[in-house]
């Protein structure tokens, strides 16, 4: 197979940066979108041009490190899949492919299609937690937690953090991923105790990261590689309402 | 180097609790005094560097990924064992400890694999706590099922995503300490080299990945945590990222490197398509309990597998092992895939795979309840063959999965470098020659949480050391080599790519120093590494200058340490002249095909300590001296 | 964490929109059906009217009590959108539309015509501004028969302009799509939404927001397709007979 690909080309966070034209060829469908990348930049590299910059680490869709928009879609559209499981099998011969970092204040580009995620990570820091300290905690089976609570505390911690939610999202908005994080712990018996805290920290860290807000069109939930539903997002707004009354009376 | 293991006296199931008495303490208003290094951020990592930090001491922790939440334990399946004998079926901390032993093949030390099975109890607790939503019974208690192999149900589990679940909890835990100032992270930030002042690790050299700057951090202890080696072969199911670089680069500072040669190889991977492969995907073993692995009889068998009738089919593993049939230990069952493929029976690209047939378990079962069982395995299978699985047999293969050797470090868990602590994957403490399913996210997590934050405060209690600083010319002098190789890794402006060398590298490894082993064909990687290495330093292109993010430069410095490191899990390899656990030499086995171990000539842990780049390194035995169990022969006939 | 973040936080922010934006949907309701009055005959509609007008101590705090609802309302959609747009700095090349619907994607553009269309109708039908109902006649003077506001009258002759109409039948369309989405995600916003009735919301949202259009629009298309006519005609005989006299 053979493509063209249209490749966002930043040389730093300074640089402005510019879409430029490749040729991929002698693809084979059964390469996934990162190896169809890793060809590219080896015949890159032999023309003695630098290779383009991207995420990658365990190439099962599990890690959350890859991160490309990929002609107009986060992942690239195939439902409940990383763009590093994406195959070359889904695409046309001869197809143009466009390939965009995720784009969003909160995530600044470093390189060609590398950005900095550190908002999540300072999401997390400001409440994404059970503020437990290694050593004297009970029994694992001392405080049992039902059998439907603790799934859907799963569905949500299945979040990879990979932020194609804040990609697909008109307005940038990282919802999806504190919605999970927020929700996965407010859901079970230990983390009920810190939960009004937690979620006005992480929602407050949230909005001074810069991210957009939730205007509700399931763009994230569409493109989220596990699958994470709105519904979580509708389950924190009820929670950081509930911290708000709680707070003002 | 004299290697002291120092275990501690008295009977096994005490010797723990003991040291902990034993061992001096730091006063709580002491503790922030103390700086420490953690280089690595998963399960054994952060762990470690958030309970350290709740303790009291200043922690910095350093990782190449963008997030410490990416870290490879991210991508474990299958669970995490744990002695707590919840579902009453005769489990205890003996039991696990006398597991692991014997999965092991009587090759790890007796004090630490009991201290493991003793903590294990503790991880669970502490997992809970923190908010791990494993997988629970109606009643809202834990469960457990039984994994690779293990007579009773002590595996915890989250769904598939045990490792991820785990992580996070560790992550949450090591978050919290960021954000009260307590840890200050480093993400996308590789460590580069050990410092080590008059016999002490006191700092280390890193390289920010983004700005390319090269700095010295000072500590007062410096921990690895930076998993396993398995990417020497190249394709493995570890990361991309992951390498033996942290590891290696404290070798030749003086850590000693124990058993490289043992290395794990999983059967159930999905196989090589082609050269472009840049990793390999492991699915879940649970798939041997209903399909059946074949090839055909005849060599070269092209036609489609449902054009091939039963009577030419070959069932290998249930011609070869009556008694286990397809659920053979992984050792046998890949190393049964690998002769036939060899012999030139192997389906698919290459020929490098072998069928497993589900056809008559949807037969026997129906389609709704091999569905129930493995949707999501046969759904990822599709994803990356293209291949409906319930139509047509899946293909699989081994694939290196794991690495039981490491640095080799004492029973406090530092290495032959006092002040160089070295946890999970990394180290080559618990787990033999082999490791158990479900017990790599257990030792992971028993190092970070429960070993080391006692056994480095003896250290800062009883060594006195004075304040580490990075004006001291030791440091210097690190700055200077780490500098002077990234320069010359840009200067040599040869014609192959980084990757052809690795590939490469790890074809070498693969075929000869792989799932079987032989003194010919270690030889011979024994001479074609260092011609690679050779050729490498001469004709390598890396691209881009240094002082911006350039993953080329990165991955040349990786393999730069693969190429040297391959020699020496070769000559480990050549040197343990028996069979055991993952590793398997072709000369030492019996008739019918089975291990054989040299418990009279073997029963110790090669160290080996690096003599300087033109020397051997220099081989220590560390004696393996079994009081409590037995040594036996394992038989699955 | 006090109630300032309503104001300050994104959350809080969605918070005031969709608590404004439930009281302008009971408006809308309660509106539709003062005004679907017109079709049980002029003297009920006119009565009505009456009603309203003859009590200022209920009216004036509902007016301003709107006010103020609107007020917030457009107050938070411009802070949301406005912390929207500088989101996202640098768009995408390419950015194909996933799951999004048209609705969800121009609810500022929707709403901002309303809030232009609110201000024509209050002019036209409220404040009775000669000059904005495109038919030459004077609203205010309009009485019927027990000398009360002919509210019935007005509505025919404004509504016999074709261009009122078309205009008025657009608003409606927009409100349509604003209340298609903004019904159900407002009960997203506030998070009174659960997997168990979140479909129901969905169709309840897409139902009520027809049957709002279909409601409205029925007005002025009765009024185009001759309804109150020959009302509207007995008041220009009865002129007509009177200038004869």
């Amino acid at each position: 197979m053979n493509f063209t690909l249209r490749v966002w080309r930043q040389k730093d966070a300074n640089d402005t940066g510019a879409m430029v034209e490749y040729a991929a060829k002698d693809i084979i469908a059964d390469m996934s979108f990162l190896e169809m990348l890793d060809v590219v930049n080896e015949g890159l590299i032999a023309k003695g041009e630098e290779p383009i910059a991207f995420d990658s680490d365990c190439r099962e869709g599990i890690c959350g490190t890859c991160s490309l928009v990929i002609n107009g879609i986060a992942h690239g559209g195939q439902r409940g899949t990383t763009a590093c499981q994406l195959h070359m099998r889904h695409f046309e011969d001869g197809q143009t492919i466009t390939i965009e970092p995720w784009r969003a204040r909160a995530f600044p580009v470093l390189k060609d299609l590398v950005t900095d995620r550190g908002a999540f990570d300072r999401i997390v820091q400001a409440g994404g937690f059970i503020s437990v300290n290694t050593g004297g905690t009970p029994d694992a089976n001392a405080i049992p937690v039902g059998k439907v609570e603790s799934d859907k505390a799963m569905d949500a911690a299945a979040c990879i953090g990979c932020g194609a939610c804040v990609a697909a999202c008109k307005n940038a908005s990282a919802m999806l991923f504190v919605a999970a994080k927020v929700s996965h712990l407010n859901l079970l018996p230990q983390g009920k105790v810190e939960k009004d805290k937690r979620v006005t920290s992480m929602v407050t860290q949230m909005d001074a990261e810069g991210f957009g807000n939730c205007t509700v069109t399931g763009s994230c939930e569409a493109v989220c590689p596990k699958e994470i539903s709105l519904n979580f997002i509708a389950r924190m707004n009820r929670d950081y309402g509930v911290a708000l009354l709680k707070a003002s009376t | 180097m004299k290697l002291d293991a120092k275990i501690p006296p008295g009977p096994l199931a005490q010797k723990w609790e003991k040291h902990k008495f034993d061992m001096k303490l730091v006063n709580p208003a002491n503790k922030r005094k103390f700086d420490v290094i953690v280089v690595g951020s998963g399960l054994a990592g952060a762990s470690a560097a958030a309970t350290m930090a709740e303790l009291g001491y200043k922690v910095k922790c350093f990782c190449f990924q963008d997030s410490p939440r990416r870290a490879h334990s991210i991508a474990a399946q299958g669970g995490i064992n744990a002695a707590k004998n919840y579902q009453n079926d005769g489990d205890s901390v003996y039991r696990l400890f006398y597991d692991t032993i014997k999965g092991g093949d009587f090759r790890a030390r007796e004090a630490n694999v009991y201290r493991l099975a003793q903590v294990s109890v503790n991880i669970i607790d502490q997992c809970v706590a923190q908010g791990v939503p494993f997988a629970r019974e109606y009643g809202g208690l834990l469960t457990n099922r039984s994994f690779g192999g293990a007579q009773v149900s002590r595996t915890f589990y989250a769904r598939g995503q045990t490792g991820q679940q785990l992580l996070l909890g560790a992550y949450q835990a090591l978050s919290r300490q960021i954000g009260n100032g307590n840890v200050k992270m480093y993400p996308r930030t590789e460590m580069l080299d050990v410092v080590v002042i008059d016999g002490h690790a006191k700092g280390i050299i890193v390289r920010d990945l983004v700005t390319g700057e090269i700095s010295a951090h000072a500590g007062d202890a410096v921990v690895l945590a930076t998993g396993g080696y398995g990417n020497v072969f190249y394709l493995s199911t570890n990361a991309k990222g992951c390498n033996v670089t942290a590891t290696w680069r404290a070798y030749k500072k003086g850590a000693a490197f124990a058993n490289p040669c043992y290395t794990q190889i999983h059967p159930t991977c999905i196989p090589v398509s082609g050269e472009h492969q840049s990793k390999l995907t492991l699915m879940s073993e649970s798939l041997r309990n209903d399909g059946r692995v074949w090839v055909p009889k005849k060599k070269g068998d092209t036609r489609p597998p449902d054009q091939i009738p039963e009577e030419e089919r070959d069932y290998f593993l249930e011609r070869k092992y009556p008694s286990f049939g397809n659920l053979a230990p992984r050792d046998i069952s890949s190393r049964a895939a690998k002769e036939v493929c060899d012999e030139g029976r192997g389906v698919g690209p290459g020929g490098l795979g072998v069928y497993l047939d589900f056809k008559e378990a949807i037969k026997r079962l129906g389609l709704e309840t091999v569905k129930e069982r493995y949707a999501n395995l046969f759904d990822m299978y599709e994803k990356i063959t293209g291949e409906n699985a319930y139509e047509t047999p899946m293909r699989i293969y081994p694939a290196v999965h794991y690495t039981m050797g490491g640095t080799w470090v004492d029973y406090n868990l530092m290495s032959s470098v006092p002040g160089l602590f070295v946890l999970g994957e990394a180290n080559f403490s618990d787990h033999g020659a082999n490791r158990l399913g479900a017990s790599a996210l257990m030792q992971g997590l028993a190092d970070g949480y429960f070993i080391l934050p006692y056994t480095i405060g003896n250290y800062f209690a009883s060594e006195k050391q004075p304040k580490s600083d990075v004006n001291h010319p030791e440091f210097k002098l690190a700055l200077d080599n780490v500098k002077a190789l990234t320069k010359r890794l840009l200067s040599i402006n040869g014609k192959r790519t980084v990757s052809s060398f690795h590939r490469e590298l790890g074809k070498i490894m693969w075929e000869k120093c792989g799932m079987a082993r032989t003194a010919a064909s270690l030889k011979e990687a024994l001479t074609r590494i260092p011609e690679l290495r050779a050729e490498f330093w001469k004709n390598v292109k890396v691209t881009g200058e240094n002082a911006s993010l350039n993953q080329e430069l990165e991955a040349a410095g990786r393999v730069a340490d693969f190429l040297e490191f391959a020699e020496l899990l070769c000559l480990d390899a050549l040197t343990r002249e028996e069979s055991c656990g993952g590793h398997f030499r072709v000369e030492h086995q019996f008739p019918d095909g089975e291990a054989k171990r040299d418990d009279e000539h073997f029963a110790f842990v090669s160290a080996w300590e690096y003599q300087g780049p033109s020397k051997p390194p220099l081989l220590h035995k560390e004696p393996l001296v079994y009081e409590e169990v037995h040594m036996s022969t394992r038989s699955y006939k | 964490m006090n109630i300032t973040n309503l104001f300050r936080s994104s959350v809080g922010k969605k918070f005031i929109m969709a608590i404004t934006g439930m009281a302008l949907f009971l408006f809308v309701v309660l509106h539709l059906l003062g005004n679907l009055q017109i079709f049980l005959g002029p003297e009920a509609i006119n009565r009505y009217g009456a009603f309203l007008q003859g009590n200022l101590e209920l009216i004036w705090p509902a007016r301003i009590g709107l006010l103020i609802i609107v007020g917030l309302h457009i107050w938070s959609a411009i802070k949301l959108a406005v912390e929207n747009r500088a989101a996202r700095p640098q768009p995408y090349a390419q950015q194909e539309i996933v799951a999004a619907s048209y609705a969800s994607r121009t609810m500022v553009w929707s709403g901002f015509i309303i809030a232009a269309f609110i201000i024509y109708h209050l002019l036209h039908f409220t404040v009775q501004v000669p000059a904005v109902n495109l038919t030459g006649k004077n609203f205010t003077t309009l009485e019927d028969a027990k000398n009360q506001h002919d509210v019935f009258r007005m509505m025919v002759i404004g509504f016999q302009s074709r261009v009122v109409t078309l205009f008025y039948i657009f608003a409606m369309w927009l409100l349509f799509l604003h209340l298609s989405h903004g019904v159900s995600a407002m009960f997203q916003s506030l998070g009174w939404k659960s997997p168990g009735y979140g479909s129901l919301i969905a169709r309840f949202a897409v139902v009520a927001s027809w049957l709002i259009f279909v409601g409205y629009i029925s007005i002025p298309i009765a009024v185009q397709l001759g309804y109150g006519s020959s009302y509207v005609n007995s008041f220009n005989v009865n002129a007509l007979q009177e200038v004869v006299k």
